[in-house]
């Protein structure tokens, strides 16, 4: 089992990141990865056991499931169902933190699948530094004043 | 059931701040608010289930057991065995996380417990600021490598930043007072300083006037541990806001504010500090009133409302009647109706007791009971308050009436003498030693006892004595004065030049 975990600061408060992280269908309206995306079978995107299906800027296209959504713990969760990154077993957690100090929140995402050992490090980077890092970067861009 | 959750980020790798927290009875070295801590029966700090005995500033002695322990998510939770609080079934979780960003710490503190009905508010914000705000900020304090949100940073003239920029950015510039050494009077040395731009949930300050009160002589002579050589003592000040930092809510730059708290480090011009410890002043109330009587003030209306709701007919004896605390208490319980009698050492001082209300003062050198029993016709006092201590409660004894109240709230003349507990007895007596920390202890206590401080100035019930106002270079010479029992009411240091004068 691998795991990757990332996590940042965001110029904002935890209500604000999480109202835009929250929505499962959102990923294109902040992540700069990601193209499009759209629920499977007309169903809400904060339904749980939702689908979600978008496609990368270059091309992908990537199925997930939402395994969980908590407006208590600001937390999501979500299952790869398809992708062609070559991974198994995909379990990945987004989660916000409000800093009690100051204007700001904590956020943590983190993921943990399976893949053959010799692509080990490439995906720990694609996920890790792309995907996690990579959406991080947007939000706090998206959120400096 | 009471949540209280304060978080925070500091700029240090996980492991340094993990390092420092990691065992459980390392909070005596850098948490501010314990003096003294161990584990009990010869177990380690990192030793689950193991219970740390450990005493306030205050003096107050709390226990604590470990619950659970964590290098994996590094963290752990502990519970209250103890504690003079009310604080029930208290569960507390200390968890640190990496932020993978930039080699930085989020810190996250955290609680439940439940109260007594009605204090919820007030001991879940004490609880966030006293414990967790200022562990954190100590915290910090101890990892920063040049001491730069710790208050006015002192630096030498060779280093002082000359651009008018660079000035900006680093700090804005002022003048304290230090104590250089422990020691007398003499010790406390002017120094260029600065304070530093104001972080989160900060505010820096111009400081026009500062209170100098009978602490600062402790802080100084190191009776009590609250400074180190080198430190700024100084409990007291008003001012007007230069800036507010991120997450300020409610002051905004331009605002005038007082303080009456700990921690030390009033004896200065510009000073950064935690917006939490500051109320917004009325217009009607200048800054060297407040200065003089905030604190001193405060403490006459806890006093007289909470330690002891003085009713209508009442007679109380106070001590120090002249003093800056004594001719507050004298004003203010003549004002709710009470018969007063002041005391005083200097016989000289009796006409300020006098105007403060009191309709008799008793002079050092008579015999406090007779005279009370005299003016009483032989009852006594119904309460009597002390801030002279000493072997002073054995004089206040003998002058109480029958299920009369003596509250001791201070050692102006040195430590309290041991006095038989027993003995109350022989007057049904009730005896009090409050804390101005516990009656100040949350925003919100600070916010009501000020707000009625206020009002009592504004509606003219109150009138602040101040009997030496000096500039703040001039620390030392107050000192003297207050140390050599010459100074009546207030004694203020002024600093900002000619509009504060």
């Amino acid at each position: 089992m691998t795991k990757v975990y990332v996590s940042s600061v965001i110029p904002a408060s935890a209500d604000r990141v999480w109202a835009v992280l929250r929505d499962f269908n959102g990923l294109p309206n902040w992540h700069p990865a990601i193209a499009n995306s759209r629920i499977e079978d007309r169903r809400p995107a904060d339904k749980v056991g939702s689908v979600r299906n978008f496609h990368t800027q270059d091309g992908g296209n990537i199925r997930e499931r939402l395994l969980m959504l908590s407006d208590y713990d600001y937390t999501c969760s979500y299952a790869i169902l398809t992708s062609p990154m070559g991974v198994e077993n995909y379990v990945a957690t987004l989660k916000v933190t409000p800093i009690t100090d100051g204007n700001r929140a904590f956020v943590e995402w983190s993921a943990e699948f399976d893949c053959d050992p010799a692509r080990e490090q490439e995906l720990i980077q694609t996920i890790g530094t792309g995907v996690f890092q990579g959406g991080f970067d947007a939000l706090k861009e998206r959120f400096a004043s | 059931m009471v949540t209280v959750r304060r978080s925070t980020v500091v700029d240090a790798p996980l492991a340094e701040v993990w390092a420092l927290l990691r065992d459980f009875n390392e909070h005596e070295d850098w948490h501010p608010a314990v003096a003294e801590s161990r584990i009990e029966g010869n177990r380690a700090g990192d030793e689950v289930g193991c219970v740390r005995r450990f005493s306030l500033q205050d003096g107050s002695v709390l226990r604590e057991q470990l619950l659970a322990l964590s290098d994996a998510e590094p963290g752990y939770t502990y519970c209250i065995l103890d504690s003079p609080l009310p604080l029930y079934n208290y569960v507390a979780q200390v968890r640190l996380k990496h932020v993978t960003d930039g080699k930085r710490t989020f810190w996250e503190w955290r609680s439940t417990f439940q109260t007594p009905p009605g204090r919820e508010s007030d001991l879940a914000a004490l609880v966030g600021r006293d414990i967790y705000e200022a562990g954190f900020r100590a915290v910090r304090r101890r990892l920063a490598k040049r001491n730069e949100s710790a208050g006015p940073r002192i630096i030498r003239a060779a280093e002082a930043p000359t651009a008018p920029s660079a000035v900006r950015q680093a700090g804005l510039e002022g003048e304290g007072i230090v104590v250089a050494q422990l020691g007398g009077p003499e010790v406390l040395t002017r120094r260029g300083i600065e304070a530093p731009p104001p972080g989160p949930g900060e505010i820096r300050i111009r400081q026009e006037a500062i209170g100098v009160n009978f602490i600062d002589v402790y802080c100084r002579t190191g009776y009590f541990p609250l400074i180190e050589a080198g430190g700024i003592p100084g409990v007291e000040a008003a001012g007007r806001i230069v800036d507010v930092g991120p997450g300020v809510q409610g002051l905004a730059s331009g605002d005038r504010v007082a303080y009456a708290c700990m921690p030390p480090g009033a004896y200065a011009s510009v000073r950064t500090l935690s917006a939490e410890l500051v109320v917004p002043l009325p217009d009607g109330i200048e800054s060297r009133t407040a200065a003089a009587a905030l604190l001193k003030g405060m403490t006459a209306e806890f006093l007289l409302h909470r330690v002891h709701p003085l009713a209508a007919g009442e007679t109380v004896l106070v001590h120090a009647a002249a003093g800056g605390a004594g001719h507050l208490i004298c004003q203010w319980a003549r004002a709710k109706g009470a018969t007063v009698i002041g005391a005083v050492g200097d016989p000289k001082k009796a006409a300020l007791a006098r105007r403060s209300g009191a309709v008799e003062v008793i002079t050092g050198q008579e015999d406090l009971a007779e005279r009370v029993m005299a003016v009483t016709q032989g009852r006594g006092a119904d309460v009597i308050f002390d801030g002279i201590g000493g072997a002073n409660l054995e004089r206040s004894f003998a002058a109480l009436a029958v299920k009369g109240h003596i509250v001791s709230f201070g050692q102006a003349s040195g430590a309290l003498e041991p006095f038989d507990v027993a003995a109350l007895a022989g007057k049904s007596a009730r005896l009090s030693r409050p804390n101005y920390a516990h009656y100040a202890g949350s925003a919100a206590e600070v916010a009501q006892m000020s707000g009625n401080l206020f009002s009592a100035l504004e509606s003219g019930r109150l009138h602040v004595h101040i009997g030496l106002e000096l500039p703040l270079r001039e620390a030392g010479r107050a000192h003297e004065r207050l140390e050599s029992r010459q100074t009546q009411g207030c004694v203020v240091l002024l600093s900002g030049g000619k509009d504060s004068i």
